[in-house]
């Protein structure tokens, strides 16, 4: 335990010594700015012509803003996220592996399991961090509007799931080179397959496309977070997910031992 | 303290190791001898549990490297070749970091960091990120960190690589002054390096043992003959034919030709006789000038190359 919070703390610092912290967060800022500007400035316009024309007033008796507003926004913050993200876990390893400091690392005594989980956890401070600083765009909202409190609770418990997701995924690739591009493309591709992965469900066979749809993200990314309903499935998902994720990071530490 | 017992090392198809069996007592300083690429990083690496063997075994105080993998890296400091650090940590934050991990208590943690830095001389860099130092301080952080939790046995591969010649004395009189309490093993492909700070030395060349002894020993014993130089004023000619003369003298040969027929003959003697006490009473009975005479011995730089060449005939 001792271990793997010293571990988590080094992490966690040393992405203040590097501008990667700095450069990945202020590029989410900015993207989900941007898209939350566009978001509600089209909001805004439709409620202003609902406002003044009665006809359209009848037929969008629906005018919402968890619906119009914040469901979409969490659906791009999920996606910049899936960008971004690979970007912060790159370095984990694979700088480890090209500088050599590995060596040192695992001959002290300390579990693998310690290592890895320290390295979650310290990316999933700075992934905190960035997430975090979206919310003054839902009070900007709360201003406004009157925005569902449950939807954009569930919402930001979705969003630390998926992150945590890409994350253990990202930490894997970068388990498995020593060049930090690499790791980067490679995490980056497999997210990308895993959202996909259910569109390609409607090509293959019922029970194939189902475990298809099962498996990628999509399905449970908003069909559940973003209603508002806390779907312990969707949940359970991506903990399985990034605890597979962590696995195959053990099983690939210990087989580099074994290759030397 | 470490036992290795046939150990092996493949890597796919390529050599690492073949066959390495060595004992280390307590408190010994072993050398590690051996061209690159002879397998000395591959056998530390396998006594550190970075990496296992292919077969064979290793224990550290009683510990195997596989199986009580923790344990042993509990009592093991190790500095790598590379010495790989963290250049993005200062000094005193990385060695708190390190002996954390290395059990070092929390509470005492300042304290030993403090003694440290005054042991390995780091207190000009304290302020300083580890990217930022010369190579020289470098080493030292890595011997630092090697030596936080004040481990009983030591791993140091080739910690005097690449150092400047005064970097040198001080890292050899640093590591010098660590034997006794620890167990320390030394690798390094500079031959005086081990007979000025190891007690016992291991020669190793392609992945095989070759020779196991103290540096005093080895010398010895592969000397098959005895060498004297003698400086002689005298004629050539019949200086040769005199001295061949002697009892257990093999072989006479001019050295250095000299001025004033003075010149450097080298004396061979079979094994193990004294021809030498011989040389001077010639020289009286025939009133030629003795200048100097000194044995020659076999320095390690000469058994090193013997030993590695003959063991690429076999
Ligand atoms: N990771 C590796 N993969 C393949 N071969 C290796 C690896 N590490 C070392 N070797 C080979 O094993 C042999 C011994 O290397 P090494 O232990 O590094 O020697 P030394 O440290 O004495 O210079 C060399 O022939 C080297 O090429
Ligand atoms: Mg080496």
């Amino acid at each position: 335990m001792k271990n793997f919070f010293l571990i988590f703390q080094k992490e966690f610092r040393s992405y203040f010594n590097s501008p990667i912290a700095f450069v990945v967060i202020t590029i989410f800022l900015i993207l989900s700015g941007y898209f939350f500007h566009g978001i509600f400035l089209n909001f805004s316009t439709i409620s202003f012509q609902v406002a003044t024309n009665a006809i359209l007033a009848r037929q969008n008796n629906q005018l919402n803003v968890t619906e119009m507003v914040v469901r979409p926004f969490f659906d791009i913050i999920s996606m910049v996220m899936l960008i971004m993200l690979p970007m912060l876990t790159m370095r984990m390893f694979s700088e480890e592996k090209k500088s050599g400091t590995i060596e040192l690392l695992l001959t002290y005594p300390v579990k693998d399991s310690e290592v890895i989980l320290g390295k979650f956890a310290g990316c999933m401070g700075i992934f905190t961090i960035m997430v975090l600083l979206t919310v003054p765009c839902f009070i900007l909202i709360g201003l406004f509007g009157e925005p569902e409190l449950g939807v954009v609770l569930s919402g930001y418990v979705g969003l630390f799931c998926m992150g945590a997701a890409f994350i253990s995924l990202g930490i894997f690739a970068s388990s498995i080179t020593e060049n930090q591009i690499i790791a980067a493309v490679l995490s980056f591709a497999s997210l990308l397959i895993f959202l996909m992965m259910g569109y390609s469900a409607s090509f293959a066979s019922e029970s194939l496309g189902n475990v298809l749809k099962y498996l990628s993200f999509m399905p449970h990314m908003y069909n559940s977070f973003a209603k508002g309903v806390l779907d312990t499935e969707d949940i359970i998902y991506y903990v399985l997910f990034t605890l597979f994720c962590i696995f195959l990071n053990m099983r690939s530490l210990e087989s580099k031992k074994w290759r030397g | 303290m470490i036992e290795v017992e046939n150990l092996t090392k493949k890597y796919g198809n390529a050599r690492g190791i073949n066959d390495v069996t060595f004992t280390v007592e307590k408190g010994e300083i072993l050398g590690f001898l051996g061209p690159n690429g002879a397998g000395k990083t591959t056998t530390m690496r396998i006594i550190t549990c970075f990496m296992p063997a292919t077969s064979g075994k290793a224990r550290v105080a009683g510990f195997d490297v596989f199986e009580d993998s923790l344990e042993v890296r509990k009592r093991i400091g190790y500095l790598p070749e590379s010495v790989p650090l963290y250049t993005d940590m200062q000094v005193p934050v990385y060695l708190e970091f390190v002996g954390g991990l290395k059990g070092v208590d929390r509470r005492d943690i300042k304290r030993r960091v403090g003694q440290i830095i005054d042991d390995c001389g780091l207190n000009a860099v304290t302020k300083k990120y580890i990217g930022e130092l010369s190579k020289g301080y470098r080493q030292r952080v890595g011997l630092a960190q090697a030596l936080i939790n004040d481990p009983e046995v030591l791993i140091l591969d080739e910690p005097t690589i690449g150092l400047d010649p005064k970097q040198i004395i001080e890292i050899r009189s640093l590591i010098k002054g660590l034997g006794g309490r620890r167990t320390v093993i030394l690798s390094t492909h500079i031959l005086p390096e081990v007979s000025m700070t190891c007690q016992r030395v291991i020669i190793i060349n392609e992945g095989r043992l070759v020779a196991v002894d103290t540096p005093q020993n080895l010398t010895a014993q592969l000397q098959k003959s005895q060498q004297i130089i003698v400086r002689i004023g005298g004629p050539e000619k019949e200086v040769l034919s005199e001295v061949g003369k002697i009892n257990n003298v093999s072989r006479v040969a001019i050295k250095e030709n000299g001025t004033d027929g003075v010149n450097t003959y080298l004396v061979e003697f079979k094994k193990d006789s004294d021809g030498g006490k011989d040389i001077p009473p010639v020289i009286v009975r025939k009133n030629w000038a003795l200048y100097e005479m000194r044995p020659i011995g076999m320095s390690l730089e000469d058994i090193f190359i013997k030993l590695v060449t003959e063991e690429k005939i076999h």
